[in-house]
């Protein structure tokens, strides 16, 4: 079960960061390494605070559960455990976790051999987390500026964060953002049905090639990227996406940037004002 | 340190342009615009533009997209009393807007919303039309329908905002007017309307599938990047006759997370995730002010919202 056919080859010591060969090896299908250990210490300390939040407030509803931030008067001090102060452990926890995967996900690559795409790409997934529950709050000097930790009530977060500026569309980031998760969402619908379209090609077909992937793109849009190419323009467009997503947000609250209570749709009163037409009238 | 990050095409190679497959003898006459090579689009993937196969249905999508452009700024024109300086000062702000909601079904005046019907039947042919492309090019060349399938998928929510939803609500006034901010305000007020559309879980579904299909695809490029020393960018080869790129993108996974993906089995994963956006988001926009009317009341109801709302700014 644990090993595939061709697993055992690649399961050799070494590429560790630190630890040397202290924690090297797997647990079933999983490595280990010191990372591991750090992963599983945060994730469950995080868990168990969640679970032991609950159980203070009585809520074992999954959907309704959540860990709230501290009150602003705290500032960006920390906070009693029963006021936000497990919102700021859970908050470590996991920023502890996110780094720990991404760091075994670097020891992973340098044992196969492989460069460093993939945690680079996840460290862009750690920083529009980062950028919700540390970077806005610190800009804006208190805690309370993060969102809560639960399912329904982070939404409810987002609602009201949203209208606090008027209305969110508004955020030229956030619509950039937008623009970017529609994009490699319909990239990789486009990706994964053109190889699977010449990898289960119709009844009585050989098996396709990338010419004939070519072919079909060139005929259907004028132009195909190739196979190289779309995977740069998906994780680019995909980490894009994660990236604008944590811009749109550090840039609405801290006031050095926005004015207490404007607006996004204000902020666009720049453009009719922008050019000498600004005095015509209609 | 790997120096093998394959970002960018370092030494562009260029011959003869590629024509394309011509398996039949049928298509290559067909096929037009003379090829050309662009430097800059060589950086990232291939320098070659066209040639494209426009045929019957290219060509009618190309037009009626283009009337339906046009007739869209005709409307935008008309709303600001035919002043280009207006219409470049007010851009943002301006839209060809869906008739009243006292026409309901019925055609109305020009000017009222007859010109958006009739740009929107132009938009709804030339997608549709562009879509039977995508099965006849498939078609051509022997290949599945993959492509067309989930094109069909995007339809889907096209046509429930657009179609099925006006049509169950009575009136062509529910449909999405032509602008800029006025069809981000028509998504605002859908969820003002309905009670918040967070609390739709089809809503949901297709949020998470759209976030996944970001995650997939930056986990999927950056595995093919990683892995491109060793050919990992050769899909279709690796799936034929598995080399050590697949391999080793298999057990990066496998020992990440305790499973993996095939190198075939991880574009089954993306076509899912991806058509499962736009499905799941038609089907919540279907329900949305037919069957449910208030998304907040329907999910105090269902026990998964409380009254007063879990979240009302920072304390």
């Amino acid at each position: 079960m644990a090993l595939l056919s061709f697993e055992k080859k690649y399961r050799v010591p070494g590429g560790t960061l630190i630890g040397r060969d202290l924690f090297d090896f797997w647990v079933g299908p999983f490595y280990v390494g010191f990372f591991g250990v750090s992963t599983i210490f945060f994730a469950a300390l995080g868990s168990i605070m969640i679970f032991w939040g609950a159980a203070q407030q009585g809520v074992w509803n999954p959907w309704l559960i959540s860990i709230e931030p501290p009150p602003l008067e705290y500032g960006l001090k920390m906070a009693p455990m029963n006021d936000g102060g497990l919102w700021q452990v859970i908050t470590l926890c996991a920023i502890g976790a996110f780094g720990s995967w991404m760091l075994r996900q670097v020891e992973i690559t340098r044992k196969l051999g492989m460069d460093y795409h993939i945690p680079f790409a996840f460290s862009f997934a750690i920083f529009a987390y980062v950028s919700l529950v540390v970077i806005r709050p610190v800009l804006m000097g208190a805690w309370a500026h993060g969102f809560p930790y639960g399912i329904f009530s982070h939404l409810d977060w987002v609602s009201y964060t949203g209208y606090q500026y008027g209305n969110f569309h508004y955020n030229p980031i956030h619509m950039l953002a937008i623009a970017c998760f529609f994009t490699t969402t319909m990239l990789l619908a486009l990706h994964g049905s053109l190889i699977l379209s010449a990898a289960n090609p119709e009844k009585g077909e050989d098996a396709k090639t990338p010419d004939h992937e070519d072919t079909y793109f060139r005929d259907f849009i004028g132009y195909s990227i190739g196979t190289l190419g779309i995977h740069r323009i998906g994780l680019f467009v995909a980490l894009s996406a994660g990236w604008w997503s944590g811009i749109c947000i550090i840039i609405s609250g801290p006031s050095w940037l926005m004015p207490d209570g404007e607006s996004w749709i204000e902020w666009w009163d720049w453009w009719p004002n922008f050019f000498t037409f600004a005095s015509i009238g209609g | 340190m790997a120096e093998y990050h394959n970002i960018l095409t370092q030494v562009q190679v260029r011959g003869p342009a590629e024509m394309g497959l011509d398996e039949r003898g049928i298509v290559a006459k067909e096929r037009g615009v003379e090829p050309r090579f662009s430097s800059i689009l060589g950086y990232i993937g291939n320098a070659q533009l066209g040639p494209i196969h426009l045929g019957m249905f290219g060509t009618i999508a190309l037009f009626l997209g283009t009337a339906w452009f046009f007739l869209t700024g005709v409307g935008m024109l008309q709303s600001v009393d035919w002043s280009w300086q207006a219409l470049w000062r007010d851009l943002w702000w301006i839209s060809l807007d869906p008739p009243g909601e006292e026409y309901g079904l019925g055609f109305p005046p020009i000017w009222e919303g007859g010109l958006y019907l009739i740009a929107s039947t132009c938009l709804l042919i030339a997608v549709l039309s562009w879509w039977i492309r995508s099965y006849l090019r498939a078609n051509e060349l022997g290949m599945g329908k993959h492509v067309c399938w989930a094109f069909a998928a995007a339809i889907w929510l096209f046509l429930v905002i657009g179609l099925f939803r006006p049509v169950a609500m009575g009136t062509w006034s529910e449909m999405v007017p032509y602008g800029i901010f006025p069809h981000l305000d028509w998504t605002n007020y859908l969820s003002l309307n309905h009670g918040n559309l967070f609390y739709n879980p089809f809503h949901a579904l297709s949020i998470v599938f759209l976030y996944g299909s970001a995650l997939l695809f930056a986990m999927h490029g950056a595995t093919i990047l990683a892995t491109s020393r060793m050919g990992g960018d050769r899909e279709l080869e690796q799936i034929y006759d598995r080399g050590t790129a697949s391999e080793r993108a298999a057990l990066f996974w496998r020992w990440t997370m305790g499973f993996n993906a095939s190198m075939e089995g991880i574009h089954r994963w993306a076509w899912w995730f991806a058509i499962l956006c736009p499905i799941t988001g038609g089907i919540g926009i279907l329900l949305t002010g037919t069957v449910v009317d208030d998304w907040f009341s329907w999910a105090v109801l269902h026990g998964f919202a409380v009254e007063g709302g879990l979240y009302n700014g920072p304390s």
